[in-house]
């Protein structure tokens, strides 16, 4: 059986055509949360050293509203489906990377599934803006740093001053350009990532 | 033809396969524990615990595991409980990852911002 991947055309290597190395003993997590379409898995793919991967999660969780005296408790399951890719940083650190639907459901899982992620990475599509309301309100909630990125594929319609204002976003959120199918341009948006960690963090010290 | 291990969709395979544990140690595995084989399959062994051995000869994590088994992470979790209790695999589990809402130490940040520019 051929392990699943997220897209089975795409060229590269097999996982097990590249293993870690040995001494390979730390991982590390960055999320990329976007709606259907926003460019996830190209992001993903664009960066990572294997072939994007993807796999679920089940969460079984009991019904609301039981009746306490039947003794008996429905259970509703949500499967969560979610690809993946890595990047060896070097000989220790390993950077997993993952594409998450922004989609109500998901958010349930993320505890499970995302604590201790380092931060997140909200892909926008212009043309679908409503998509990421509810995944930046989330990240708020959640007090997980994250950084916006465009995925812009054409000359853009708007100021990335108009995308602001359109997402309420507060002014100390890093909002930049992106082209998702590009190694390049998808690690400049990591690096963002880790310039805003790297802020909050010297003013936590400094607070 | 390859025998497809368990069919993912059906619960009451899963349930064989974990041998009816819903939810065990799993905890203590995070999606980016690496894990390592420290000994090869013994007779009798459950097959998938076999094949979790067999791919972890250099590290892998629990997610890439879940992926190549086409398991549930949850279900690859329990799995991976036995064979950690049985002494058949090691788990490298995360260092710098932020503690809760806690961000990393800055020299964990630093490593990681080298290690991308340097892609």
């Amino acid at each position: 059986m051929a392990s699943r991947t997220s897209d089975p055309g795409a060229a590269g290597p097999s996982p097990s055509a590249l293993p870690l190395r040995d001494t390979a003993s730390d991982g590390l997590k960055i999320v990329i949360v976007g709606g259907f379409g926003a460019g996830k898995t190209t992001m993903v793919g664009s960066v990572s050293e294997i072939r994007p991967l993807s796999t679920e999660e089940v969460m079984t969780q009991a019904g609301v509203g039981v009746d306490d005296r039947s003794g008996v408790q429905t259970k509703s399951t949500t499967t969560v489906a979610f690809d993946f890719g890595r990047i060896s940083l070097n000989d220790e650190m390993v950077l997993y990377l993952f594409g998450a639907p922004g989609q109500e459901r998901f958010w349930f899982l993320w505890d499970r599934l995302f604590s201790g992620t380092l931060g997140a990475v909200v892909l926008v599509d212009t043309r679908r803006l409503s998509d990421s309301w509810y995944a930046i309100d989330r990240l708020e909630h959640h007090g997980l740093p994250f950084v916006v990125a465009r995925n812009n594929f054409d000359e853009p319609e708007h100021s990335l001053d108009q995308i602001r204002e359109a997402l309420s976003l507060s002014p100390e959120v890093p909002l930049l350009d992106c082209d998702a199918r590009k190694r390049e341009s998808s690690r400049d948006v990591l690096i963002a990532l880790v310039r805003h960690l790297q802020s909050l963090s010297s003013q936590e010290n400094h607070s | 033809m390859i025998r497809r291990p368990v069919d993912s969709g059906d619960p009451d395979r899963l349930y064989t396969v974990t041998g009816g544990r819903t939810r065990s140690h799993e905890r203590s595995f995070d999606l980016v524990t690496l894990i390592v084989k420290e000994s090869e399959p013994s007779v009798g062994m459950q097959s998938e615990h076999v094949r979790i051995l067999r791919l972890c000869s250099r590290p892998v994590a629990v997610v890439e595991l879940a992926s190549l088994l086409d398991l549930p992470v949850g279900v690859v979790k329990i799995l991976l409980c036995d064979l950690l209790d049985s002494g058949k695999i090691t788990a490298r589990h995360p260092q710098s990852s932020g503690r809760g809402r806690q961000l990393p130490p800055p020299e964990t940040l630093k490593r990681v911002l080298v290690g991308l520019q340097n892609l």
